[in-house]
């Protein structure tokens, strides 16, 4: 009888276990748009902080510039990015400052053409070239969040 | 559940208990991580001991901050740039005046020809002090301003009052007053709580003589785009002077505080010590300002008399906050502890790093936040500016020595006092604006074009104070140019 029922009770312990890890790290958050999210784990506060103090500020939250618009691409991204970052806090043992990764800024610069294309599709090659070439953020660095907000790494 | 489980062996049994197991215990490993880090992050300090105006002792404080404390303490060791510091086995860093002896030649008959030394970190300020062999000759009590923490004792010879117990302090000798900062227990390097209020732990600035000397230069017309609410205040009714510890700003006092000490200043025993930016920050403005100040006496301000010459020359300190003032970074709204004390993450937490050093020596941090380049690409722009800097400097030094040549020579030919009088004016501008730029702790990085701007002008003047002695039967060919 004992047999029987202790695995029933120790799958039972991990899925009660896990559900509140899910809920205490907020993990329903991270469905939602909301920018605070992205505070949750406090590394992207000095980002958060310079988004405020941003020209777009009134008009984009993280995730319109920073994830894909279309439903599959953006949970693909959503997953992606999350699998990356967790592991990261949770091991501490990423580069810092953070930066941008490539895949990343592909999303960025197609998300600074879904609203302002009709302006710059002159000036914009459409051609694949290197992702450098025509980055609107390359100049424009402030657009999205003001002044570099400074933040160095671990000892 | 009999009927269920019909069919698993005991060792399946056995496998899917530890499999579970490993799991439960890796997710509650996850859950007290995620609590840990929610937990440093609404961490701010404990107050363990209590800490008060008098508190002169960091490791009091450092019960308290100990992330803070922790850094502070690095301040000991031993770190080195291509041209500053000290990274050595010997006990004292290299002398300065044996690795470039026209420094020496320059400062004959100051106490700086005797002993003049690579930096060390702030752990060290009043230990070297109280040791360089500069002491052998008299100094003034005025030294402590900046190498002690000293206000618990400037309250005490000013019956509660520092700005009153300050103007006393030039009176003192040094080993007197060093002793009495020794017996009232407060025999410390610069501390906590000359940068930070004990009861709110704000930035504020406690020093008397940057205090008088920033409302000077807020007094004064010169321009300050790099500091808004200096601006701001010249625009205001001007009821009260200009007091940083109310009307800066955060990024400002984040400078202000460094500002209490790495300036240039007058530190003998004939005045109180003076921070000269009546006229502005510029070498300029600052030989303006020392040209313009007399001593009690009537006689013009001179730091010492040069041993070959005879020439009233002006030693400069170390005008980092000066020379910084006239770059790129301070226009650009950047202080000086963006890249000497930058922020660094400990878990969840943000602290500004107290281990004061060459943002060289931590360039992710320091320079990366903002310049999105390699650290190997960093570096080498660093060393370009640097590289070209010592190339001037040793230029001007050269000059320098030509002219200390120049004028020995007429003397030995017999030119008079009158006769030399127009080289040495010229050696008085020449060795300010060179040693304004060697005494700095930048090697011109503060602000290159700035610095190489008053280097140019250092090798002119001693070029031209040379051809001055040569020609002295003329009575000098040239004089200096009117600015």
């Amino acid at each position: 009888m004992m047999f029987v029922g202790l695995p029933a009770i120790l799958v039972g312990i991990l899925l009660g276990v896990g559900a509140y890890t899910f809920l205490y790290a907020e993990g329903l958050s991270y469905l939602s748009d909301d920018p605070e999210t992205c505070i949750n784990c406090h590394i992207m506060q000095a980002q958060y902080d310079s988004w405020q103090k941003s020209s777009h500020h009134a008009v984009a939250v993280c995730v319109d510039c920073h994830l894909p618009h279309d439903f599959l691409g953006k949970y693909f991204a959503k997953a992606d990015n999350g699998w990356h970052h967790s592991k990261a806090f949770t091991l501490q043992n990423f580069h810092e400052p953070i930066m941008i990764k490539a895949s990343n800024a592909r999303i960025l610069q197609d998300n600074c053409l879904a609203c302002h294309d009709d302006l710059v599709h002159e000036v914009v090659a459409r051609v694949d070239g290197p992702a450098e070439e025509v980055r609107c953020v390359h100049c424009h660095v402030t657009a999205g969040h003001g002044e570099t907000a400074g933040l160095g790494g671990p000892e | 559940m009999k009927r269920y489980l019909r069919g698993w062996s005991t060792t399946g049994v056995l496998a899917l208990v530890a499999i579970v197991a490993v799991a439960t215990a890796g997710v509650t490993a996850l859950l007290v991580n995620i609590f840990e880090r929610k937990a440093e992050a609404t961490q701010t300090y404990v107050s363990l001991a209590e800490i008060t105006e008098d508190t002169t002792d960091p490791a009091e404080w450092g019960i308290n901050f100990p992330r803070q404390y922790d850094s502070y303490l690095r301040t000991a060791e031993a770190t080195r740039t291509r041209f500053g510091g000290h990274g050595g086995s010997e006990a004292l860093p290299e002398q300065k005046i044996e690795r470039d002896p026209w420094l020496q030649r320059m400062f004959r008959g100051y106490a700086f020809s005797i002993d003049y030394r690579d930096r060390r970190g702030h752990a060290y300020m009043l230990v070297d002090q109280e040791q360089t062999e500069r002491q052998t000759k008299p100094q003034t009590g005025s030294c402590l301003h900046c190498h002690a923490s000293i206000m618990p004792l400037y309250r005490e010879l000013g019956d509660g009052d520092a700005m009153a117990g300050f103007a006393e302090s030039y009176k003192y000798s040094y080993k007197d007053l060093n002793a009495k900062l020794h017996d009232m227990g407060h025999g410390h390097a610069v501390s906590c709580v000359d940068c930070h209020d004990p009861d709110t732990m704000a930035l504020r600035v406690t020093r008397p003589g940057f205090i008088y000397g920033i409302q000077a230069l807020a007094e004064g017309g010169a321009e300050v785009p790099h500091l808004p609410t200096v601006q701001k205040w010249r625009e205001s009714s001007r009821a009260e002077p200009y007091d940083p510890n109310v009307d800066a700003s955060r990024t400002e006092m984040r400078s202000f505080v460094c500002a209490q000490c790495h300036v240039e200043y007058y530190c003998a025993n004939k005045m109180p010590l003076t921070f000269p930016w009546g006229d502005g920050l510029t070498a300029d403005n600052v030989e303006k300002f020392w040209d313009e100040t007399t001593f009690d006496d009537g006689q013009r301000f001179f730091d010492y008399k040069h041993a070959e010459t005879g020439a009233e020359v002006l030693k400069a300190q170390h005008p980092e906050f000066e020379l910084w003032s006239q770059g790129i970074h301070a226009r650009s709204g950047v202080a000086c502890a963006d890249c000497h004390m930058p922020y660094q993450r400990e878990g969840a937490s943000k602290v500004s790093d107290h281990w004061v050093r060459s943002p060289l020596l931590n360039v992710n941090r320091a320079c990366q936040t903002c310049h999105r380049i390699s650290e190997d690409e960093i570096l080498a722009r660093v060393d370009t500016i640097q590289q070209r800097n010592f190339d001037l400097l040793q230029r001007g030094g050269a000059a320098i020595v030509a002219l200390l040549d120049a004028v020995q020579k007429a003397r030995e030919e017999g030119a008079t006092d009158e006769q030399i009088k127009p080289a040495l004016e010229l050696q008085r501008k020449a060795q300010w604006r060179l040693d304004f730029i060697a005494a700095e702790n930048s090697m011109g990085f503060h602000a290159p074009q700035e610095a190489a701007r008053v280097l140019g002008e250092a090798a002119d003047y001693a070029r031209q104070g040379q051809i001055a002695a040569m020609s002295w039967r003329e009575g000098g060919a040239t004089q200096a140019p009117k600015p």
